[in-house]
């Protein structure tokens, strides 16, 4: 479904800044494939989702998505493979614009538009029922502006939006960290409803080793742009957090010192 | 202040308002400040006066106003595309893209006229003279019928149904527009250009497009102002971005809720009260036509930084409410 071969990109290359972000990142993904990353800060783990994605050309490798190879497209033609969910609430939706207006725009994804009108009959009825099954009462919003929803609100519309035309390949970055505890838990169940369900191929990061553990059949730890750890299987589903610090001291040699990955 | 002086400021607010509507699409709507207008304006009333007094195919003849303000449309819509070039391929900022097309666009705009001013005054059929003809025959008949004798609409009246007209056809095409699958897509770049990639569309393309509209409303506007004043200038186009945002401002304090529907209504609307409050300002004796332009300019600052002045306001009364609270 998803193959990555030896991608590597350097940020800032040939600057005093430079960051190497992904050293010859490689691995596979098979179909129904729910992935977790994991990793500390700047370990690569948005950046490989985002060079799967294409919001920035890679100096080498190649990404695969289903057989064509994408490592040159630009991110647009991409993105009718590609269902995305960021971190940023905001970034997913546009706040000036209804929500039946967004989904309007997400169900086109990847299809050409034209003067054909933006939003039909049929599709309303369509939005109102998707939006039911979120059960936050959006199916009662349908000509609110996104900007009048909550974080969580947003989230959740994000990931309809994100498979609402069922993608081949679902990006989660850390789509739940801006949120509240609580609401981080409500979006998160509904990912793994929604992925479940439409037995989507999805890549999550996270940085709640919890989570990370609890989503998915495989997990993968990056470190300094390499991936040093991919259990997947029984084998992932016997690991502990302790288990994971363990292993992450083993593979790069240092204990985890990153607050954030630790504390949640 | 008289009737005609209200008349002659409702005639030009309207004329005008169809480039502000473009100024909106690309400022508002598309969020890029385009300088390009500055030239595009002038660019539609160059090609309107050449094309009029060329004296084409008399067969032709009653066409031509016509054929002459849709070309310029063409042009204009031509001129947003060269921006477009400039900002997407060549990957110049926004600002930059519209001086170096306004530039260019003033010896293309002079080539095109062939010297710096053309008139179009006595002799010369425009768009606004047959609109006249026609009314007065359309008014003598009707009052024929009741017995009155012929009656004459004046070119300032023609002029202003000529504008209504156009305004109305304009909003209502780009209405219908800004609600197809392309038009929604262009509404989504300016807020949420990430989001549009994400879902599968090149911004380079709305925002080509997005241009082209904008600038193809300007001209339209720049060969109907030609028209009604009689003349097409090489420095007609000076001030046009400021005129343009005044009314997209006005427009947007009169009709206060942004998210209605109306926007274009309110632009069309805050155009014509810009030109009633600069008919206004220049009847005052010791103001003159130059001073105007200082006194927008100075408008539009302050109105820009309402929404600064209104956050600090507040803070302040949070602060204050904060404060009264600690003393409790």
């Amino acid at each position: 479904m998803l193959v990555c071969k030896d991608i590597q990109k350097t940020f800032d290359a040939g600057s005093a800044t430079e960051k190497k972000a992904l050293q010859g990142v490689s691995f596979e993904m098979k179909e129904n494939d729910f992935v977790t990353i994991i990793g500390g800060n700047g370990a690569g783990k948005s950046t490989i989702l985002n060079a799967i994605a294409g919001v920035f050309p890679v100096e080498s490798g190649n990404i695969l998505i289903d057989d064509n190879d994408v490592t040159r497209m630009p991110e647009f033609s991409r993105a009718k493979y590609i269902g995305r969910v960021f971190q940023d609430p905001r970034m997913g939706t546009v706040p000036n614009m209804t929500i039946e207006e967004n989904l309007a725009i997400a169900v086109r994804r990847g299809k050409r538009r034209t003067l054909r009108w933006g939003i039909t009959k049929n599709e309303r009825e369509v939005f109102c029922e998707y939006l039911q099954t979120l059960g936050l009462g959006l199916e009662n919003r349908l000509k609110a502006k996104v900007s009048t929803l909550s974080g969580g609100q947003r989230q959740a519309l994000t990931l309809l939006m994100a498979t609402i035309q069922k993608p081949l390949i679902l990006l989660l970055d850390e789509h739940t960290a801006a949120l509240d505890p609580k609401t981080a838990k409500s979006v998160l169940e509904l990912t793994d409803r929604i992925v479940s369900e439409n037995k989507l191929t999805t890549m999550m990061v996270t940085h709640n080793m919890r989570d990370a553990l609890k989503c998915g059949n495989r997990l993968m730890m990056m470190h300094e742009g390499n991936i040093i750890l991919d259990v997947q299987g029984d084998e992932k589903a016997g690991l502990t957090v302790p288990d994971l610090l363990k292993m992450f001291e083993q593979a790069s040699g240092e204990a985890i010192a990153n607050d954030r990955m630790l504390l949640s | 202040m008289n009737l005609g002086a209200i008349l002659q400021a409702i005639n030009l607010g309207l004329l005008w308002s169809i480039m502000a509507i473009g100024v909106f699409i690309t400022f508002r709507i598309l969020n890029f400040a385009d300088l390009t207008v500055e030239g595009s304006f002038v660019l539609g009333a160059a090609v309107v006066a050449r094309l009029i007094t060329l004296n084409l195919d008399p067969a032709l003849a009653a066409w031509i106003p016509l054929i002459a303000t849709l070309a310029a449309v063409l042009i204009g819509v031509l001129a947003g595309l060269i921006t477009g070039f400039l900002h997407t391929v060549l990957k110049i900022p926004p600002l930059l893209s519209g001086i170096l097309t306004m530039t260019g666009l003033f010896s293309i705009n002079l080539r095109i006229m062939g010297m710096a001013n053309i008139n179009l005054g006595r002799g010369i059929t425009t768009l606004m003279d047959q609109a006249a003809g026609g009314l007065s025959n359309v008014t003598t008949g009707i009052t024929g019928l009741f017995g009155g004798s012929a009656v004459d609409v004046v070119s300032r009246d023609a002029s202003i149904a000529v504008g209504l007209v156009f305004v109305i056809i304009v909003i209502m095409a780009l209405k219908l527009f800004f609600n197809t699958e392309i038009g929604y897509v262009i509404r989504a770049t300016g807020d949420n250009e990430a989001m549009v990639k994400a879902q599968g569309v090149s911004t380079n393309r709305t925002k080509m497009l997005g241009l082209a509209l904008g600038n193809g409303c300007v001209a339209l506007s720049g060969a109907l102002v030609a028209q009604t004043q009689g003349f097409a200038d090489v420095n007609m186009g000076m001030g046009t971005i400021v005129t343009g945002l005044a009314a997209v401002i006005i427009g947007e304090v009169i009709f206060r809720d942004k998210n209605s529907h109306r926007v274009f209504i309110a632009v069309v609307f805050g155009a014509i009260l810009f030109f009633i409050i600069r008919a206004f300002v220049l009847s005052i004796p010791w103001m003159n036509a130059n001073d105007f332009r200082g006194i927008t300019a100075i408008v539009i600052a302050i109105a820009l930084a309402i929404p600064m002045f209104r956050e600090k306001f507040n803070f302040r009364l949070k602060k204050a409410a904060f404060g009264s609270k600690e003393v409790e």
